[in-house]
């Protein structure tokens, strides 16, 4: 079972540093182009041509390790796939019919279809794949919330298994509706701290004044994104408060109920953080956090542990307390970081100006790295703090796992997986290195006349 | 009829369309290194199928996903039982994936020879492994009484599977050499429609053997025979089609002939989705393997509404990207 929790890790965080750079560059080169449909202005197709190749290189990568996501449930999940298909399935078959369908057949035109099509229908091709990107973020979250919180079901004991009762409560279910915005917010961070790392590199190092659109750009959406997870985060920690305080307990390793409860931004103590040597507090913001009440109390971790013990019957209902505490400070320590790089770049290059710090530039070689592990760290996190659950309350990890599978076939597939992605994140890197550094490409030849033995504008 | 039956139905649709259509994909990647001669031509190739080779493959995950909703039993059973089968499909598919958007990334023709060899096996073995999958399916397996697959790995290279695997090989290359024949100039054309004769042949012989043991010797169905009949009957005319360099007909021809025989093959499976071949009250069936009904109408509701949007704008796609390419087309790297 380790094993199957390790490759579910180990693939979906891997999945997962493709998804948000997809997500956000599709409607951010979305956005590059309709500038250049609404202006003409030669300058913006040459930044949509630049990031939408970056976006095709890390696009394939996305959909690669996706299809293994979808059929790693039945593989290494079987039991919980049993237990949840009822519901769970609904949602992911809807975001390959509603979400992978769109973004895949329009990116296939929008790459090939650049003079097949009229110059506004091809940009709606890309406005389709940054829609269904959203789509297939919702219906995925909404899925992955039900975990979380599982809602508009019932338990039915004849079958075994939770089935749905209400799938409207499903969509609606209230910790989709905060994942949702703050995942999405998530994205563009990344998104947007990529834009401008590149932006920022040409520009101080080359001198490429074309690129200083994007760096706009690219740093305000990345402010934009950070102050957005900051909002959507303060109110996803209440509603965890509500629906899963032991989470909210764990992600400060907060073992006895307390009143006014303080953050600390760090702690020295023992591993477990059961005895702390040393730490930085920030008194009442925990209990901000979880209630908006500075004063209000939070459940500890050892009162919660009763009561779980007590609803479901002996056994551990703790995570593991290094990890959540440790992950939670570290997506927003990472975010926030990047936040503070972006509004740095942009101060440096008010009215024109050129900054020469060789700091600035290598702040923005590590700065997109800062966002992917930000959200990295969140789903850790997230995941973890749910253990020893599957489905909060219903089933857990234990029981969910494939009982037919053997350790040893396991021990293949994740070696194979494990090695195969550490392979080709290098192709992926060094190939995307390639692309950056030569700079934007020069302005496409004007349109020749429409004959059959013209060159096709793309090819593979 | 009843929701579980439609959706029974539906599941077949979906795979139907997943081998109909990525079917002359995995064609054109085994034949990347037989009709390519040089780079150029290779990228022709490749071309042909470049804009569309992905939404083709999410008729697969949508299959799936169709599957964990509508039978989440059959779902589980059959992806942890065919494990290591399912673990090389998608090993397959994610070098084969990366490797069209990789391979025009850097002009060098070692790397590019890697990429090549990643097609090539990225095609190969899930044409061969779908087609043994299914054999399985259809033949049964070993199901204890909890429906768990108990068979291991080696039960599932059974001389009936591994036909169906030969069969899906072979098929799907001449399905793709047919295509090739029907999307490209030149000098392609001439030696995909030669080679799409070549491979029919064998195609035809290892499906009619096939469907033939289906019949005779699995599982049956007068409405599976009738499908295995006109089967038959359309890779003929596809072939005879080819032979006389009708393309649109021949490639119509191959396409209905695949996508009678995975009918054929659902009709004579069903109502069972997984038969036990250690006593039949272990197998799943469209009812105990099928969710709620109430989870089944909002699955209908949401395929009625969006499969006919999503057909449009694939064939849309198709007819935009409808002019045949040559070595002419390809623009310098
Ligand atoms: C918040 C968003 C999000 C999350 C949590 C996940 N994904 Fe994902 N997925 C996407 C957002 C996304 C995307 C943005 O839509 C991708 C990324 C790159 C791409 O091509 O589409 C994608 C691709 C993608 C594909 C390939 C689609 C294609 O061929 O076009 C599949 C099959 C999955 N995903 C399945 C999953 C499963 C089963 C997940 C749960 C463990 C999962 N994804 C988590
Ligand atoms: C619908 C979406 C998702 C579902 C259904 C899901 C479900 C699961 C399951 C079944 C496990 C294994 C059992 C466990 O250890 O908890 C798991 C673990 C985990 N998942 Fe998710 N997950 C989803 C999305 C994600 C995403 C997008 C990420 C981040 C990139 C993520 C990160 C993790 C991590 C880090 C673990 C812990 C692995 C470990 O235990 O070692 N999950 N999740
Ligand atoms: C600034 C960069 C940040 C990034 C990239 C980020 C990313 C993520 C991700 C990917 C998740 C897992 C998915 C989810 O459940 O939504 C998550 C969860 C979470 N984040 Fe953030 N986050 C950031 C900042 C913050 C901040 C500033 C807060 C708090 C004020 C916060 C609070 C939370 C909470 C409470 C969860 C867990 C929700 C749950 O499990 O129910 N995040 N974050």
């Amino acid at each position: 079972m380790d094993l199957a929790r390790w490759q579910f890790g180990v693939t979906t965080v891997y999945h997962f540093l493709f998804v948000p750079i997809t997500i956000g560059l599709s409607a951010l080169v979305a956005g590059l182009q309709t500038a250049w449909v609404r202006t003409g202005d030669e300058r913006w197709l040459r930044l949509t041509k630049f990031y939408g190749k970056l976006l095709l290189i890390n696009f394939a990568m996305g959909v690669v390790t996706g299809i293994v996501q979808e059929f790693q449930f039945g593989m290494n999940w079987s039991d919980y796939s049993r237990f949840v298909g009822d519901i769970f399935g609904a949602p992911l078959a809807i975001e390959a019919l509603l979400a992978f369908f769109l973004e895949s057949t329009f990116l296939g035109l929008w790459i090939f279809g650049w003079d097949k099509l009229p110059k506004k229908v091809h940009l709606a091709c890309i406005w389709a794949v940054a829609i269904g990107t959203q789509l297939s973020a919702y219906f995925i979250l909404a899925a992955n919330s039900w975990m979380q919180n599982p809602v508009g079901y019932r338990f039915n004991p004849d079958t075994g298994r939770a089935e749905l009762t209400d799938f409207a409560a499903v969509l609606t279910n209230k910790v989709t509706l905060v994942t949702y915005p703050h995942t999405v917010a998530g994205c563009f961070l990344v998104a947007g701290a990529l834009m401008l790392a590149i932006a920022l590199w040409h520009l101080v190092r080359n001198g490429a004044e074309e690129f200083r659109p994007a760096l706009r750009l690219g740093a305000w959406v990345t402010m934009v994104a950070a102050l957005a997870t900051l909002v959507t985060g303060d109110i996803q920690g209440k509603i965890m408060t509500d629906v899963q305080p032991m989470k909210m307990a764990a992600a400060e390793g907060l073992y006895e109920t307390e009143r006014s409860a303080g953050l600390s931004v760090f702690t020295i103590g023992s591993l477990d953080g059961s005895r702390e040597v040393y730490a930085l507090k920030i008194p009442g913001l925990l209990s901000w956090l979880g209630q908006g009440d500075v004063n209000a109390a939070v459940e500890g971790v050892n009162d919660l542990q009763a009561r779980y013990s007590a609803q479901y019957g002996a056994g551990s209902y703790t995570p593991i307390i290094p990890v959540t505490y440790w992950s939670f400070r570290l997506m927003i320590g990472f975010g926030l970081l990047t936040a503070l790089v972006a509004a740095w770049a942009l101060w440096t290059h008010r009215k024109g100006r050129r900054p020469t710090s060789r700091w600035l530039v290598r702040a923005g070689i590590v700065l997109p790295l800062l966002p992917l592990a930000a959200n990295a760290f969140g789903w850790i996190f997230t995941e973890m703090g749910r253990q020893p659950w599957i489905v909060f309350g219903e089933m857990l990890t234990r029981d969910g796992v494939s009982r037919t599978v053997s350790a040893s076939e396991v021990v293949t597939s994740l070696a194979g997986f494990t090695l195969l992605y550490g392979l080709l994140a290098v192709v992926e890197v060094k190939l995307l290195l390639r692309f950056i550094r030569p700079g934007l490409p020069d302005p496409a030849p004007p349109p020749e006349t429409d004959t059959d033995d013209r060159p096709l504008a793309f090819a593979y | 009829m009843d929701l579980s039956t439609i959706w029974f139905i539906l599941i077949a649709i979906l795979f139907t369309g997943y081998f109909v259509l990525e079917g002359f994909d995995f064609g054109v990647g085994i034949l990347l290194p037989l009709l390519g001669r040089d780079d150029r031509q290779r990228r022709v190739l490749i071309n042909t199928i470049g804009p569309v080779w992905d939404g083709n493959e999410v008729w697969v995950l949508t299959a799936g996903g169709a599957m964990f909703a509508a039978f989440p039993e059959w779902y589980a059973t059959l992806f942890s039982g065919f494990y290591l089968p399912l673990l090389l499909i998608l090993v397959a598919l994610i070098l084969r994936g990366v490797a069209f958007e990789y391979r025009g990334k850097r002009d060098d023709p070692q790397w590019k020879s890697w990429w090549d060899r990643a097609i090539f096996f990225g095609s190969l073995l899930p044409a061969l492994l779908w087609g043994v999958a299914f054999g399985n399916i259809v033949r049964g397996v070993r199901l204890d009484a909890t429906h768990e697959y108990v068979g291991g790995f080696w039960a599932l290279l059974n001389p009936y599977a591994l036909l169906g695997g030969l069969v899906t090989l072979s098929l799907f290359t001449t399905h793709g050499a047919v295509f090739l024949a029907l999307k490209t100039t030149g000098e392609i054309r001439e030696r995909a429609n030669v080679l799409a004769g070549r491979t029919g042949l064998a195609a035809a012989a290892l499906a009619v053997g096939f469907l033939a043991w289906t019949l005779f010797g699995v599982r049956g169905g007068a409405a599976a025979a009738v499908l295995a009949m006109f089967a038959a009957l359309a890779l003929v005319g596809g072939l005879a089609a080819n032979l006389v360099r009708r393309e649109g007909w021949a490639f119509a021809g191959t396409a209905a002939a695949i996508a009678l025989a995975v009918a054929c093959l659902f009709a004579a499976l069903f109502p069972d989705v997984l038969p036990s071949i250690v006593d039949p009250a272990n197998s799943l069936t469209v009812d105990n393997a099928s969710s709620t009904s109430y989870t089944l109408k909002i699955m209908t509701w949401v395929a009625v509404v969006f499969t006919p949007i999503v057909l449009a704008y694939q064939g849309w796609t198709y007819w935009v990207f409808r002019k045949r390419i040559g070595v002419d087309h390809i623009p310098q790297a």
